[in-house]
């Protein structure tokens, strides 16, 4: 077993990355993941890994940095937050369209304006049709374990696609908080040897990236890259399933709690799933059936299989840490698109909290539950998108 | 180790505060705990007031966000007692650690404790200073919240004390760090 240590969130993803060493790594600071990043340059630096660290000189450079290496046949990876994130937004689309399986920690802080340094997840849920995985983390423990499984996702031969692994600013990524590492040998044999596929350095075999599309294939080439998706839970439950034998800690599509005999129930991702469990916990020991749904994988989307976990339920609130101005929040219409497939229809509710990193406390959480206690007794929604945590 | 606690520390920018609250963590980590440390992130700026946070438990901890009603207060400034409010959320049993010079007599009616709320008083600057001539009261903070708590052994934080101290310092300031420790955690008085 590997070292049990008191460890931020950026911490603990620059320890997996100096355990995976990678080949190319482009970065460019940004709060707050430019501590992941710094880690990991020290790790460089002093020549615990052979990576190389390209420092560029923009976001939009580094993805491109990233691509290149990619193409060329690396196992690469990069980090980065909020404006950093929209900076790349072109980019991010050219490394999904190309397959290319770069492996991006993002760190989720809000957008400016007004700027604003604190975690939430407008930057990832505007990168949500980039083609890229997306990996939703509730603690510095699953975006270590996370990040090791990304690579190994990502970097499946049947699907060849980039993964984000998202965590919250600050709120977890500054968090010292207790992680249970991987021995170093058992992290490299997790992720095996890097395969390239096509690497443009093969000279004996010449190869023409960034082709030209346009309406003759365009339109193919896209629904390619939606199969290419549905192809990815499976293999998100297979190396799941490896990575239980090795560390004993489970992971799916997403994580239930208290969930399969619950009337009501929370869908919030991240670290507001851990308060809302503390809170599920009071309320189950006044008789309130109620559970949570932590979406773990947001893209690609498991409909079917949450339509499923939560089609008992008479109520149900969906909490965002992001908005869609003038739309409802981005999880709540994933969610209700889930619902749509079921036969008995639970009431939905949407609460958007947490913007800009204010805090997610108890009281809210408690609030949400008595409001659902309430939609499952009269069926009567009063208003179906609400901010919480607000002050008036 | 103490079932499951939460802590708030109160300080100054550029005092240690949030190296404590690590160390602290780092040390209830090794007694074979769960752990969370964390600051409250705003503008840093020397000695402008801050808060950090401990939560310790023998279970996970899946809880995110500030302590609200924590079990101890550490102080590492008494200035801040005028400046701030240091006993928000305060419950009717809570322990409050203060660096002060003053008696810790005084120092209970400075917050107005009630009868079931513990007072501990230690001077933790001037220790600082006479151990290894800084006024960083942090070392001899955490011996005296230590002594006051009991929420971790005593040679347990010690061994953290030297190993966090021993990353960036030299040998005098590791030893410095050690003995103020050590006498935060005799000196202290209740009150």
């Amino acid at each position: 077993m590997g070292d049990i240590v008191a460890v931020t969130g950026n911490e603990a993803c620059a320890q997996a990355f100096k355990q995976i060493n990678p080949d190319v790594c482009a970065a460019y600071p940004i709060t707050p993941a430019t501590d992941l990043m710094q880690r990991f340059s020290s790790f460089v630096n002093d020549g615990k890994v052979d990576t190389e660290l390209v420092l560029v000189e923009s976001e939009h450079s580094a993805m491109s940095a990233c691509i290149g290496a990619a193409a060329a046949g690396g196992r690469v990876a990069t980090a980065t937050s909020s404006q950093g994130l929209a900076l790349m937004w072109e980019m991010l689309y050219i490394a999904a369209g190309t397959r290319l399986p770069i492996i991006m920690p993002l760190v989720n802080r809000a957008l400016s304006a007004p700027l604003n340094i604190h975690g939430d997840h407008s930057d990832g849920m505007g990168a949500r049709d980039t083609g890229w995985i997306q990996l939703y983390s509730e603690n510095a423990q699953e975006a270590y374990d996370n990040t090791i499984q990304a690579f190994r996702i990502a970097e499946h031969l049947d699907i060849r696609v980039p993964a984000m692994v998202c965590m919250d600013g600050f709120i977890v990524s500054h968090s010292i908080e207790r992680v249970e590492y991987i021995d170093d040998a058992d992290v490299k044999k997790f992720v095996g040897e890097f395969q390239a596929v096509n690497p443009l350095l093969d000279m004996d075999k010449p190869k023409s990236y960034g082709p030209l599309i346009l309406t003759d294939m365009y339109h193919e080439y896209k629904r390619a890259q939606h199969e290419v998706m549905t192809k990815v839970p499976n293999i998100v439950r297979e190396v799941a399933a490896d990575f239980e034998k090795m560390t004993g800690r489970k992971y799916d599509l997403f994580e239930t709690y208290r969930l399969d005999d619950a009337e009501i129930a929370v869908v919030v991702m991240s670290s507001a799933a851990g308060t809302t469990k503390d809170i599920i916990d009071q309320y189950r020991e006044k008789g309130i059936k109620v559970g949570l749904l932590k979406p773990r994988m947001f893209r690609p989307f498991p409909f079917l299989e949450i339509a499923e976990a939560l089609q008992h339920l008479k109520a149900i609130a969906v909490l965002d840490r992001a908005d869609s101005f003038g739309g409802y929040g981005p999880l709540f219409s994933e969610i209700t698109g889930a619902v749509m497939s079921m036969n008995s229809k639970p009431a939905v509710i949407n609460k958007i909290f947490g913007l800009g990193g204010r805090d997610y406390l108890p009281d809210q959480a408690e609030q949400v539950l008595d409001e659902l206690v309430t939609i499952a007794k009269t069926g009567k929604v009063e208003t179906i998108k609400e901010y919480i945590g607000v002050r008036e | 180790m103490a079932k499951a606690i939460e802590i708030r520390w109160h300080g100054r920018g550029g005092q240690g505060t949030v190296t404590a609250a690590k160390v602290l963590a780092d040390a209830c980590l090794s007694g074979g705990g769960y752990v969370q440390a964390f600051p409250e992130y705003g503008p840093e700026r020397a000695g402008a007031p801050i808060r950090a946070f401990n939560r310790i438990s023998e279970k996970v901890i899946r809880m995110y966000g500030p302590v609200l009603h924590p079990k101890v207060i550490s102080i590492a400034d008494a200035t801040l007692m005028d400046a701030v409010n240091v006993t928000e959320g305060a419950p009717d049993d809570v322990i409050y650690v203060v660096n002060t010079s003053k008696d810790p007599k005084e120092v209970r009616e400075k917050l107005q404790a009630k009868e079931s709320q513990k007072v501990f008083a230690v001077d933790a600057t001037k220790i600082a200073v006479e151990s290894f001539g800084r006024p960083m009261p942090n070392s001899s903070m955490l011996g005296a919240l230590c002594k006051a708590t009991g929420v971790v052994e005593m040679d347990v934080l010690l061994e953290n004390v030297k190993k966090s101290f021993g990353k960036k310092f030299a040998q005098k300031i590791i030893d410095g760090n050690l003995d103020a420790a050590r006498r935060g955690h005799e000196e202290v008085k209740e009150g």
